[in-house]
C-alpha cells in the first residue's frame, strides 16, 4: 500500500538484493506494498466512491474484453485457410452493425451516471473547518494555515529529507523503508474535518498528489485551485508531485499527518508560539553555521553544495560579483528572486533570521571570505 | 506503362527527387532512423529506472532523455513513417502516376533532417537539450527553460511547416487524380484515413506553430501569453497545446487503422465487414478529437460544467473506435486466415490497441482520472495505443508492401521472430506499468520509491526486449534488399485485392503513366 501508518519498522532493501528480488520471493519484501496493483480506496468517502467506480469500469472492461476477445480467439482457431475453409463471402449487416452502435452507447451512458455524481461531489469544497495554502517551489512545498477567525496564519516549508547519499549516483548509504518518500516537517490536519487546500505555485507548474487522500490538484502560479478531504483515519499518507517541474521533480514528495484534533490543536499552538522571529544579534561564526544547514537545505538544489551552480541556468555563487559586491544588492536578489528567471523571491518562504543566515554564509563560504555578517534585523530593516 | 525515362544517378537522385516512391523511401528509411534514436533514449530511460537510486544519468538529463524520446519519437519516427508509406502507396492504390505536387513533395521530405539536426545538436548546448517533457509547458518551458529552446521552437515550425505541405500534397493528389471510375466510395480505406488525417493535420500544425510563436515571444521580446504576473494564463498554454495535441494522436493513428483495415481482409481471404461504416467512423474520430482537448487537464481546475462537457465528450470516442475493431474482428469472421507476419502484427494490434481503448474510457472518467492524471498508467495507456497501435501497424505495413517495394521476399521466419519478441517484451514493458500507476508511480521521475522497484525492473527488462527485436527487424530488411529471393509475382499475397498488387514487383520508377479503368 502506499499509503503506510508503519513507519516505525525499518526496512533496509540494499541495491543487490532488489536485484536479486526477481528471482527470490524475498524475505525482505512486503508482498502487500511490493506487488500492489490496484488503485487504493483511500481513507475518505470519495475515495471510496472514487474506488468503486474505476471497480466498475475495470469490471465492465474486463467483461467486454472477455466476449470480444473471445471471438477473436475463436476465429484465430476455427477460422483458419489450413482447416480447409472456403472463405466466406458476407459483408455488411444495417442489424449487426447498428446493434455495436447503439449497445456500447448505452453502456457509457451507465457509466457516464455515476462519475457525473461523483465528480459533483469532488468538486464541492464548501463549508471547510481547516483551509491550508499549498504553494508549490522547485522544488519542495509550503504550508500556510490560513486562520479561520482573522487570528494569527503561519506557515513552513516541507522539504525531501532522504539524505543525497540514498539517491546519489555513488551514493553508499542504504536506502531506508520511506526513501524518497519523506520530508523534514510534514503536513499536519485533524481527522474527520473537511480540509480544503488551496493549491498555488510560485514558480513553475507543480500538483499536490496525496493518493489516500483523493486528492490531485496542478499549482498554477499566479492562479489558485482548490481541493478538499476528510480523513477518516488517523496515520501518515504520503504522495509526490505529479506534473514535471524541472530537475527534481522526483524529489519533492508529500507527507501528510493524520491526527486527533486534540493533538492537532497543541500541534498549532506549538506552531503558532514558535513562528516568532528571532531577532537577536548573532556571531559570524553562529550565522555561518545556521547558515550552512539552510543553504544546504534550500539552496544547493541550484547553486549547489559547492556554490558552483550548474551553467547557464543556475550561476555559481563562488567567487560571484552579487555574493562578493554589496550587500543590500545581495539582499534584494534573495528576498526578492531575479523575475524572468528561476531564482525565486525567498523573502516569502524563510524567516528574515533564516535569510540572515543563508546570506551571511553565501558572502563566507567557499573562499568568498568578506567577513560580512547580515543580521536579522538587517533583513527586517530592507523590507521596510 | 513506358520507361521514358528512369532516376538520375548518385546523389542527385536523392537530393532532387520528385519521384513518389523515391521520396517515400527516404521518408521511411528517416524515420527508421529516427526510431532508433528515439529508441535508444527510451533505452537509457530504463536502464537508469532498473532499479531505485541513480545510477546511469543525471535528473536534468533523464528529463531531456524523456523530452527528446517523445519529441523524436512522435515527429520523427512515427509521422514521417505513415508520410513516406503514403508516399509510395497512395498514387499506387488509386492509380496516379505520381503525387500532385512533387517539387513540394522533395521540399517536405528535405526539410526534415535539417530540422531534426538541429533539434539533436541541442544535446550539445550550454543547458543542454529541452528538458521540459513532449507537451513542453508554460512557464517550465518558458521563463525556466534552457537556452536551446529557441532551436527547439525553430525546429517545431519546420516540422509544422513539412507536415502541412505535405498533407496538402495528400489532398490535392486523392482529388485530383484517382484513376477513371474510382470514387471516393470505391478508394482504399487507407487512401481515406489519410485524406481525413491530412485535414487534421493542416487543422492541427498551425496551432502548435501559434504555441511555439508565443513561447518565443514570451522568451525574448518582452510579452506574457504565458505569465500570470504579466496578465497572461500558463493554463491557456495546455488549452492551446492539447487543442494541437489531441487531433495530433489521430493523425497518428488513423493512418495505422488504414494499414490494418487492408492487411486483416488480404490474409482473411474476404473483404472488408463494413467499407462504409469504417469511413464514417474514421470522419467522426476526426471530428470528436476538436473537441475533447482538456481531458487531458481534468486536474488544472476547469469549472464543473467544463470537465463534464469533455468527460461526455472523450466517451463518445469510444462508439466509432468500437466500431473499426468490431469491423475488423467481423472481417476475419468466417474468412480462411493465413498467419504470415504482416497478419500477426496485425492481430496484435487489434488486441492490444482495443486495451488501449479500454485504459482510453476509463481515463475519460474525470472524477478517476484525478487518481490516473500524470502517473505510470498513463504511460502504459499511450504506448498502447501508439506503439501497439502505430509502431505494430507500421511494422506489418513494411512487411506487407517489402516485396512490393523491391521485388523480394523478406525472410519469413525471422519475421515471426521479430514479431513474437516484440510482442513478448512489449507486454512485458508496458502492462506492469499500469500496476505501479494505480499504485502511485508519477510519471517522469528518474527514481522512485521501493515499493515499484519490482514492476519497474520487469518494465526495464522488457524494454530492453523490444528494443533487440527491432534490431532483427532492421537485419531482416537490409538482408532483404540485399539479397532475399526474387519476388516478381504482381500480386505477392494470395488474398491481397487493389491497384498497387496490378503492378510488377518492383513497382517499376514510373506505374500508371496511363491511368487504368476501374469498374
Amino acid at each position: 500500500m502506499y499509503l503506510s501508518t508503519n513507519q516505525h519498522k525499518k526496512r533496509r532493501f540494499p541495491p543487490a538484493a532488489l536485484a536479486l528480488s526477481m528471482l527470490s520471493t524475498g524475505a525482505l519484501a512486503d508482498p502487500s506494498s511490493r506487488w500492489q496493483t490496484n488503485l487504493s480506496p483511500g481513507v475518505t468517502e470519495v475515495g471510496q466512491e472514487i474506488f468503486d467506480l474505476h471497480m466498475l469500469v475495470v469490471w465492465i472492461c474486463v467483461a467486454i474484453s472477455v466476449a470480444v476477445f473471445g471471438v477473436l480467439l475463436y476465429v484465430l482457431v476455427k477460422h483458419t485457410k489450413s482447416s480447409g475453409r472456403t472463405p466466406a463471402t458476407f459483408h455488411e449487416s444495417t442489424v449487426v452493425e447498428l446493434l455495436w452502435t447503439i449497445v456500447p452507447a448505452l453502456i457509457l451512458i451507465a457509466i457516464a451516471i455515476p462519475a457525473t455524481s461523483t465528480l459533483i461531489k469532488v468538486y464541492d469544497s464548501s463549508d471547510s473547518d481547516v483551509d491550508i495554502l499549498v504553494t508549490g517551489y522547485q522544488w519542495k512545498w509550503k504550508y500556510e494555515y490560513l486562520s479561520k477567525d482573522g487570528g494569527e496564519n503561519f506557515s513552513y516549508m516541507s522539504i525531501l529529507s532522504t539524505p543525497p547519499e540514498q539517491f546519489q549516483i555513488g551514493g553508499t548509504e542504504e536506502k531506508g523503508v520511506n526513501y524518497l518518500l519523506e520530508v523534514d516537517e510534514p503536513m499536519v490536519i485533524p481527522v474527520n474535518k473537511k480540509i480544503r487546500f488551496l493549491v498555488t505555485s510560485a514558480d513553475v507548474l507543480h500538483a499536490w498528489w496525496v493518493p489516500a487522500l483523493s486528492v490531485k490538484r496542478d499549482a498554477v502560479p499566479g492562479y489558485i485551485n482548490d481541493a478538499w478531504t476528510i480523513p477518516q483515519k488517523e496515520g501518515i499518507y504520503r504522495g509526490q508531485c505529479a506534473e514535471l517541474c524541472g530537475k527534481d521533480h522526483g524529489f519533492m514528495p508529500i507527507v501528510v499527518k493524520v491526527v486527533s484534533e486534540k493533538e492537532y490543536e497543541e500541534w498549532v499552538a506549538s506552531k503558532l508560539s514558535s513562528s516568532k522571529v528571532d531577532l537577536s544579534e548573532k556571531s559570524l561564526e553562529e550565522l555561518m553555521a545556521s547558515g550552512e544547514a539552510l543553504y544546504n537545505k534550500n539552496c544547493s538544489g541550484c547553486h549547489m553544495v559547492n556554490g558552483e551552480g550548474m551553467n547557464p541556468i543556475f550561476p555559481a555563487l563562488k567567487g560571484s560579483s552579487i555574493a562578493l559586491g554589496d550587500i543590500s544588492a545581495h539582499i534584494e536578489v534573495v528576498v526578492n528572486g531575479k523575475p524572468g528567471t528561476a531564482m525565486t523571491a525567498y523573502g516569502a518562504q524563510l524567516k528574515p533570521d533564516e535569510l540572515a543566515a543563508i546570506i551571511t554564509y553565501e558572502r563566507n563560504a567557499w573562499g568568498n571570505n568578506t567577513g560580512d555578517a547580515t543580521q536579522a534585523s538587517d533583513i527586517v530593516n530592507f523590507n521596510k | 506503362m513506358s520507361e521514358h525515362h528512369g532516376p538520375a544517378t548518385g546523389i542527385q537522385r536523392w537530393l532532387y527527387a520528385t519521384n513518389h516512391k523515391d521520396i517515400g523511401s527516404m521518408y521511411l528509411w528517416f524515420s527508421f532512423a529516427m526510431f532508433f534514436i528515439g529508441g535508444s533514449f527510451a533505452m537509457v530511460i530504463r536502464a537508469e529506472l532498473f532499479q531505485p537510486g541513480l545510477q546511469l544519468v543525471e535528473p536534468a538529463f533523464f528529463n531531456q532523455m524523456t523530452t527528446m524520446h517523445g519529441l523524436i519519437m512522435v515527429f520523427g519516427a512515427v509521422m514521417p513513417a505513415f508520410v513516406g508509406l503514403a508516399n509510395w502507396m497512395i498514387p499506387l492504390m488509386i492509380g496516379a502516376p505520381d503525387m500532385a505536387l512533387p517539387r513540394m513533395n522533395n521540399l517536405s521530405f528535405w526539410i526534415l533532417p535539417f530540422a531534426f539536426a538541429m533539434l539533436i545538436s541541442t544535446f550539445f548546448m550550454d543547458g543542454g537539450a529541452p528538458a521540459f517533457g513532449w507537451t513542453f509547458y508554460a512557464p517550465l518551458s518558458t521563463t525556466y527553460a534552457p537556452p536551446s529552446v529557441t532551436f527547439f521552437i525553430f525546429g517545431v515550425h519546420l516540422l509544422g511547416a513539412s507536415s502541412i505541405m505535405g498533407s496538402i500534397n495528400i489532398i490535392v493528389t486523392v482529388m485530383n487524380l484517382r484513376a477513371p471510375g474510382m470514387t471516393y466510395m470505391k478508394m482504399p480505406l487507407f487512401v481515406w484515413t489519410w485524406v481525413i488525417t491530412a485535414f487534421l493535420l493542416i487543422a492541427a500544425m498551425p496551432v502548435l506553430a501559434g504555441a511555439v510563436t508565443m513561447m518565443l515571444m514570451d522568451i525574448h521580446f518582452g510579452t506574457s501569453f504565458f505569465s500570470a504576473a504579466g496578465g497572461g494564463d500558463p493554463v491557456m498554454f495546455q488549452h492551446i497545446f492539447w487543442f494541437f495535441g489531441h487531433p495530433e494522436v489521430y493523425i497518428i493513428i488513423l493512418p495505422a487503422f488504414g494499414v490494418v483495415s487492408e492487411i486483416i481482409p488480404t490474409f482473411s481471404r474476404k473483404r472488408l465487414f463494413g467499407y462504409s461504416s469504417m469511413v464514417y467512423a474514421t470522419a467522426s474520430i476526426a471530428f470528436l478529437s476538436f473537441i475533447v482537448w482538456a481531458h487531458h487537464m481534468y486536474t488544472t481546475g476547469m469549472p464543473l460544467a467544463g470537465e463534464l462537457f469533455f468527460m461526455y465528450a472523450t466517451m463518445l470516442i469510444a462508439v466509432p473506435t468500437g466500431v473499426k475493431v468490431f469491423n475488423w474482428i467481423a472481417t476475419m469472421f468466417g474468412g480462411a486466415l493465413t498467419f504470415e507476419t504482416p497478419m500477426l502484427f496485425c492481430i496484435a494490434f487489434v488486441f492490444l490497441f482495443t486495451l488501449g481503448g479500454l485504459t482510453g474510457v476509463m481515463l475519460s472518467l474525470a472524477p478517476v482520472d484525478f487518481a490516473y492524471h500524470d502517473s505510470y498508467f498513463v504511460v502504459a495507456h499511450f504506448h498502447y495505443t501508439m506503439v501497439a497501435g502505430a509502431i505494430f501497424s507500421m511494422s506489418a505495413a513494411v512487411y506487407y508492401w517489402l516485396p512490393k517495394w523491391t521485388g523480394k521476399m523478406y525472410n519469413e521466419t525471422m519475421g515471426k521472430i521479430h514479431f513474437w519478441i516484440a510482442f513478448i517484451g512489449f507486454n512485458l514493458t508496458f502492462f506492469p506499468q499500469h500496476f505501479v500507476g494505480l499504485a502511485g508511480m508519477p510519471r517522469r521521475i528518474p527514481d522512485y520509491a521501493l515499493q515499484f522497484a519490482d514492476f519497474n525492473m520487469m518494465s526495464s527488462i522488457g524494454a530492453f526486449t523490444y528494443g533487440f527485436a527491432q534490431l532483427l527487424f532492421l537485419y531482416n530488411v537490409v538482408q532483404t534488399i540485399r539479397k532475399g529471393k526474387a519476388c516478381t509475382d504482381e500480386k505477392t499475397w494470395e488474398g491481397a485485392e487493389g491497384l498497387e498488387w496490378t503492378v510488377p514487383s518492383p513497382a517499376p520508377f514510373h506505374t500508371f503513366s496511363t491511368p487504368p479503368t476501374v469498374k
